[in-house]
């Protein structure tokens, strides 16, 4: 365990030196924008379209980050071999995997607190008094988080068999499908065979959903978030991660490293 | 194949023999579809028995916005090695491989000959039984490369076993005692390069001058620079030839053996492997 | 041994995993149901900046949009909703990031001008919504139809009315009846013929199936009012000659005043109500369909 840490770590300061934290003055930039965008476009709703542009941005930069960088974390060290010294050291092959998901979920764990604060203040420029409500814009950047956990599990996931390329469409494939799986499951039945309908349903609880972390709604209208959700969200991240990289762990034991 | 503890083995082949892969199977950084392979008395898939071993990969590289320090000291915390060993270790390494004031540049501004270095410190960083060289001296200039034999030297005279592969034979008959002679995939000979070597008939040379023309039939076997012949006779004709190029009116400079290198022992070896090679392509038609 | 080890745990937590998601996605889904209370469908307000941010997926957005639209009616109708707020807002942004989506305007001309619970009952937004329509789209006579049958049905205004059917008429592809209309309401207003051909007009030529549904519902109503107020002709009449109200159709027919018993589009008999109107028999399903398109009259 101790050496998964040192892996993580690791991976996390050399995401700081590659300058991805640099992103995070481009969504500064963003935010300046929005803010003036939204004072010209709406009166009375700055709050909702600032919260909902700035979580927007997060989640999109997030997740840029997330599959480029997820997807580059195995094939680069395999590619430029950097791995194989390490290997040869008293460290299991999934200590090292473990290790890496673990430096670049920390990564994007301080880029989007950094980021979630920065919307945090440009919402108290337009709206000078706070309510209860505001503080879920914390936990949409939470959820946000969460998600892009997810997605970085399964850029580990891909880029243990198949080129960087291939790698990064999947990812990005499964990430578009997981937005639309509650349609799926909601979809009119009177269209499909039994058969069919069992299958979507079925298929819908399969595949990863994230739309169950995207509260960007309640967080523009500054409603709370009841605790069991979060609880609830938490808890289907972890469990679908461990899924997640547990296959990955299976793929990468026993790949032979050229 | 076996490597004695405390020596010095070399693993030679040409390119593309499968030297890299045998040392890539003895890493387990590939998978063997038979056989097993044993370090240090334990299974290589045993994880702890790699904190006894130091490999070097072949044409290595590292992370590119990490310093030399800084990877050192990650590769010992890998190790486990405490705070106070590690400083001390890694300021070690990086006087012993000549990076001492390399060692705050970050890793992507090496050239090849320091990462080459870079290698060979953190595969002895952790004092390891056994250290796994793959062409430790690839990119070296001759200083390096001096260097490297050096340390090789050191390591086993500090009781260590050293095995490393290389295509370059002079290091090898230089620096081993044993040798392990791989071609297209198979070990052909295994035992200290005198041993292997004798196998091969040796000869005589003789060294001499002859100002001017002669008609004697050995000068035509020959081969001349000037007014000096070399000729290489077996060693059952030496005196008969000696007496020949006397009467021709030659001036014997010296008499020597000649010592079958590595090299030819090794070429033998690749030909009769390419001849094999044709032999079941045609014969496969 | 270990390799049997490592199976077993791999599958373990895959199986669990799974199971785990499965479970927990369940919870999950009763949570944010039950949070998704109020404008669930509404994600942003703004329509022009909805717009901006589109850029050029705008149109896409907007078939998105207009999807939550036919399905938030669908919806709201079924239950029974008199609460049709978000309309308004819905199409709004369906146009305003597609001008061009010729299906909401229609839709809109109907569903924003018709009153609850059969409709937005916001007329005055419907034709907002039509005279943006028409500004975006010039060329398409058939928004003057709707333009002019939401001031001749629900704003009674038949100046305008006959205004917007005239100036439709005008479109050389337009169909000559635009002008006869034009001509017949600026002359008699409110008439069971023009309410009817252009309920017709609108069924038959409308590929929306809600719009035409509604269509064709007006159009039995329409019926079934022609023939009630004839009847209480005939009762008046009847009332004349026997000195009271008839008490069944029938009794119309016994004296004479109609051939045979006259019955709804449905084939139910009319009935007369305690004041001695003619009304729907209790058992005609139109009878559901009047009180509901008619409840808040």
């Amino acid at each position: 365990m101790k050496r998964t840490a040192v892996v993580a770590l690791n991976t996390f300061r050399e995401a700081v030196r590659d300058r991805v934290l640099y992103n995070l003055l481009f969504f500064a930039l963003v935010m300046m924008a929005a803010s003036i965008i939204a004072g010209q476009i709406s009166i009375g709703i700055e709050e909702t379209v600032i919260a909902t542009l700035g979580l927007s941005a997060i989640s999109l930069i997030g997740l840029l980050i997330a599959i480029f960088i997820g997807v580059g974390l195995v094939s680069k060290e395999m590619d430029r071999r950097t791995l194989y010294a390490l290997l040869a050291k008293p460290v299991r092959r999934w200590e090292f995997l473990l290790g890496k998901f673990g430096g670049l979920i920390l990564t994007l764990a301080v880029n989007t607190a950094a980021m979630g604060v920065g919307l945090f203040l440009t919402l108290i420029y337009v709206k000078p008094t706070l309510e209860r409500g505001d503080a879920t814009v914390f936990v949409a950047v939470y959820f946000i988080w969460l998600k892009l956990a997810l997605v970085v599990a399964l850029a580990l996931l891909f880029s243990c068999f198949t080129t960087p390329l291939l790698a990064i469409l999947f990812t990005a494939g499964i990430y578009i499908v997981g937005l639309y799986v509650q349609e799926l499951r909601d979809l009119p039945v009177a269209v499909m065979s039994p058969g069919m309908t069992a299958f979507t349903k079925w298929l819908s609880y399969l595949l990863p959903n994230f739309e169950n972390f995207n509260i960007m709604a309640m967080a523009a209208h500054s409603r709370p978030v009841p605790g069991a959700l979060v609880a609830q969200n938490t808890l289907y991240a972890a469990v679908y991660c461990a899924i997640v990289l547990t296959g990955a762990v299976l793929v990468f034991s026993r790949r032979n490293l050229k | 194949m076996q490597v004695e503890e405390g020596e010095i083995f070399g693993f030679i082949g040409p390119n593309g023999a499968g030297k890299s892969t045998t040392i890539k199977l003895l890493m387990r950084l590939i998978f063997p579809t038979t056989g097993t392979a044993r370090i240090l008395g334990k299974s290589i898939s045993d994880i702890e028995m790699h904190r006894d071993i130091g490999y070097l990969p072949e044409q290595p590289y590292f992370y590119d916005y990490l310093t030399a320090a800084e990877l050192l000291d990650y590769f010992a915390r890998i190790h486990d090695l405490t705070v106070a060993d590690r400083k001390e270790r890694v300021q070690k390494m990086l006087k012993k491989v000549g990076l001492e004031t390399a060692g705050k540049i970050q890793l992507r501004k090496y050239s090849k000959g320091m990462l080459q270095r870079v290698g060979m410190a953190q595969a002895i960083l952790h004092d390891p039984k056994l250290v796994i060289l793959d062409e430790p001296m690839s990119g070296l200039d001759p200083v390096g490369r001096r260097e490297v034999r050096d340390i090789i030297l050191e390591l086993k005279r500090d009781g260590k076993t050293v095995m490393f592969s290389t295509h370059i034979l002079s290091d090898a008959e230089m620096l081993c005692d044993r040798v392990g002679v791989i071609v297209g995939g198979k070990l052909r000979g295994i035992g200290a390069p005198e041993q292997l070597v004798d196998m091969k008939t040796q000869g005589m040379e003789i060294l001499f001058e002859l100002a001017g023309q002669s008609t004697a039939p050995l000068l035509a076997k020959a081969t001349r620079t000037g007014d000096r012949y070399r000729l290489q006779v077996p060693e059952q004709d030496l005196y008969g030839a000696i007496e020949q190029l006397r009467g021709a009116g030659a001036k014997i400079l010296s008499v020597s053996q000649v010592r079958a290198t590595l090299e030819e022992f090794f070429m033998d070896l690749v030909e009769a492997d390419r001849a094999q090679a044709a032999a079941v392509e045609v014969s496969g038609k | 041994m270990k390799l049997a080890k490592t199976i077993v745990l791999a599958l373990v937590i895959l199986q669990g995993g799974f199971f785990g998601v499965w479970k927990l996605q369940h919870s999950i889904d009763t949570q944010r149901a039950a949070l998704k209370e109020e404008r669930d469908y509404v994600l942003l307000s703004s329509p022009k900046l909805l717009r901006a941010v589109s850029l050029e997926y705008a149109p896409l957005m907007a078939d998105f949009y207009w999807t939550r639209v036919v399905q938030f009616y669908g919806n709201k109708h079924v239950r029974g909703d008199a609460n049709l707020e978000e309309l308004w807002p819905l199409l709004d942004i369906t146009t305003t990031l597609d001008p061009n989506l010729l299906p909401a305007y229609h839709f809109g001309a109907i569903f924003l001008s018709q009153r609850a619970p059969g409709g937005a009952g916001r007329p005055d937004l419907a034709v907002q919504l039509m005279e943006r329509g028409i500004k975006a789209n010039p060329d398409y006579w058939r928004f003057y139809e709707d333009l002019g049958f939401i001031y001749y049905m629900d704003l009674k205004d038949y100046k305008k009315a006959a205004a917007a059917f005239l100036e439709g008429s005008k479109n050389p592809k337009a169909l000559i009846w635009m002008k006869a209309m034009a001509a017949k309401i600026a002359e008699e207003g409110e008439s069971y013929e023009t309410s009817f051909f252009l309920w017709n007009d609108i069924f038959t030529t409308a590929t929306d199936k809600q719009i035409k549904e509604n269509a064709k519902t007006h159009l039995l109503l329409l019926r079934v009012h022609e023939d009630c107020k004839k009847l209480d002709q005939l009762a008046d009449e009847y009332q004349k000659r026997f000195g009271r109200r008839p008490k069944r159709v029938s009794e119309l027919n016994q004296a004479g005043l109609v051939q045979g018993d006259p019955v709804d589009p449905l084939g139910y008999e009319y009935v007369f109500d305690d004041n001695g109107k003619a009304v729907l028999n209790l058992n005609s399903p139109l009878l559901e369909k009047q009180l509901f398109l008619e409840r808040f009259k």
